[in-house]
């Protein structure tokens, strides 16, 4: 589905202020797959979606999609493929519009007609969409209106409704508070079995990388240090996890500690 | 006298209306509007005295001012400026265009020519001439109300909408914003400049000074609009922006007429409009507040009676 082909990113270049952000990372994703990605602030998680997503220009490598190489495709055609959901509730709707104009506006991709898609029996069917999420009543409130976990869950709601194949989930739920993180969650897991998508969702917490989706990738300083999928997965554990996340560091701080002795 | 202020005040609504796509739905503060105003005035005028039709003088005014709008959102487009900057740029050659269109004259004068006003006058022979202007003027604004309102609960109006909202959720939606910035602003534009094709045939002449400080007047007319009521429906959004600009109208009429009690002359309309549109923010902000104090006060009422009913 994602191949990613030695992708590098560096900002700043040239200036004292030079960053590589993500360094030489190759990954494939199959269709289908959920692939949870942790590391530490800094780590490169959200360059990586954001090179995916195409909100910043790769320095080198190349990203493919479905055999399609999409390096160079702007942001807002690779969209019609993917649908992102961004930590900040705030991202993924228009707070000045309604519901249903909101809805209507995700519910097809790509340049808009001078058609009135919005009638009733549309009005209907989006009353239904947002039962779950309690929104039902409030088509015609504006969306700046509700709270943060409401817009999270009506953004949800709107990236499932516009069909993409791959969803790529930016700690969405981390700005909620526990509750509304949960119930957030509980439907993003929902739409994905559902509706058959592949997913790669970046979040903090391990216990859950752990449990939920089929592959877990950890990231440090712009490098891919640990990949695992299947069986080795599913025997994984939060202090396993912590173990291989040590060892891995301590061997690269030994390496630091013998060149600077050299 | 009292046709004339609401004639005035019909041709400055389209403007307004104009105005409110491009800072209020699309959330882009445009200052093209100076330039194009005078634009849409100086080729209705020229269009007008060469012999040219009223009609094709309108659309040319519409069509002038929608180029003037896509030049600045090619300028913003592709050079990454904000949109200030690429208004202030357009307007300032449209300046020096403005002039070339009208012959190198600061000033062409309507009135040997027949215009819009002359034309519905002919055509309703029994009303007197100011009440049949009004009539004409009122047909013109509600067919660009009616088509305006339309265009905004298109699909491709409601994505101009949210792109004022969020752009990124545009983007997230696979359409590219910088074409819908193109089209909003030009749309915006090309109202802007017919309402200056207006305002020349009523005041009998095309100016180069004519679009200065439009802008702030504009804005007048529409934050007036908001004190009337509070809605996000387009079709009452675009009612309050046709009220606001005629109660603009009438102020300043006011001002003209009663000012000297005062020593208020017209010169001193542009400082006073400012002063509206500074008085119109801070009585906003004060509006925000005071709801937000009666929200906190709510909700410690309601915490209070939460409290009360676990006594």
């Amino acid at each position: 589905m994602i191949e990613i082909n030695n992708l590098t990113k560096v900002f700043y270049p040239g200036t004292v202020n030079e960053k590589v952000a993500l360094e030489n990372i190759s990954l494939k994703v199959d269709e289908g797959e959920i692939v949870c990605v942790i590391g530490s602030n800094g780590s490169g998680k959200s360059t990586l979606f954001n090179l995916i997503s195409g909100t910043y220009s790769v320095t080198n490598g190349q990203i493919i999609f479905k055999d399609k190489d999409v390096t160079k495709m702007p942001e807002y055609r690779r969209a019609k493929y993917i649908g992102r959901i961004f930590q900040d509730p705030t991202k993924g709707t228009a707070a000045n519009m309604t519901i249903e104009d909101n809805l209507i506006t995700a519910s097809s991709k790509g340049w808009k007609s001078l058609k009135i898609s919005l009638n009733n029996t549309r009005r209907k069917e989006f009353s239904k969409l947002l039962i779950p999420i309690g929104l039902q009543d409030r088509l015609k409130d504006n969306v700046g209106l509700l709270s943060g976990g409401q817009r999270q869950a009506l953004t949800l709601l709107m990236t499932i409704m516009s069909n993409p194949e791959v969803i790529l989930l930016d700690e969405h739920t981390a700005a909620l508070d526990p509750r509304n993180a949960e119930i957030v969650m509980d439907l993003t897991l929902k739409y994905i079995a559902e509706k058959n998508l592949t997913a790669m969702m970046v979040t903090h917490n391990m216990k859950f990388a752990i449990e939920f989706g089929t592959r877990l990738i950890m990231m440090d300083e712009g490098k891919i240090i640990f990949d695992v999928k299947g069986e080795d997965k599913k025997n994984l554990t939060v202090d396993k996890l912590l173990e291989i996340f040590k060892n891995i560091k301590n061997e690269e701080f030994t390496n630091d500690e013998g060149l600077l002795n050299v | 006298m009292l046709e004339g202020i609401f004639v005035d005040g019909l041709i400055f609504s389209i403007m307004v209306i104009g105005i409110i796509i491009s800072f209020r739905v699309m959330d882009f503060a445009d200052l093209t509007c100076e330039g194009s105003v005078a634009a849409g005035a100086a080729i209705a005028t020229v269009h007008i005295v060469n012999g040219g039709s009223i009609i094709v003088a309108l659309l040319l005014a519409f069509l002038v001012g929608a180029m003037a709008g896509t030049v600045t959102a090619i300028i913003h487009n592709k050079f990454k400026i904000p949109g200030l900057l690429a208004g202030i740029l357009t307007m300032t050659m449209l300046y020096s265009i403005n002039l070339r269109i009208m012959g190198n004259r600061a000033n062409i004068p309507l009135l040997k020519s027949v215009t819009f006003f002359d034309k519905v006058e002919n055509f309703f022979p029994f009303l007197p001439s100011s009440v049949a202007s009004l009539i004409g003027i009122i047909l013109v604004v509600l067919l660009i109300k009616i088509l305006v309102d339309i265009f905004f609960r298109t699909d491709l109006g409601l994505s101009l909408g949210a792109l004022g909202g969020n752009e990124q959720m545009v983007i997230s939606q696979g359409i590219n914003p910088e074409y819908l910035k193109i089209m909003g602003i030009s749309f915006s534009n090309g109202l802007i400049a017919l309402s200056g094709g207006l305002l020349a045939q009523y005041q009998g002449f095309a100016d180069g000074n004519l679009g200065q400080g439009m802008i702030v007047q504009g804005l007048a007319g529409i934050m007036i609009g908001e004190f009337l009521f509070s809605s996000n429906k387009i079709s009452l959004i675009t009612l309050r922006a046709i009220l606001g600009a005629i109660i603009y109208k009438a102020l300043m009429f006011l001002g003209r007429k009663y000012g000297y009690l005062i020593h208020i002359t017209p010169n001193d309309f542009k400082l006073l409009t400012g002063i509206l549109v500074i008085i119109s923010l801070w009585i906003a902000s004060g509006r925000s507040k005071a709801s937000a104090r009666s929200a906190k006060k709510n909700a410690i009422h309601r915490s209070l009676e939460r409290t009360g009913d676990i006594k």
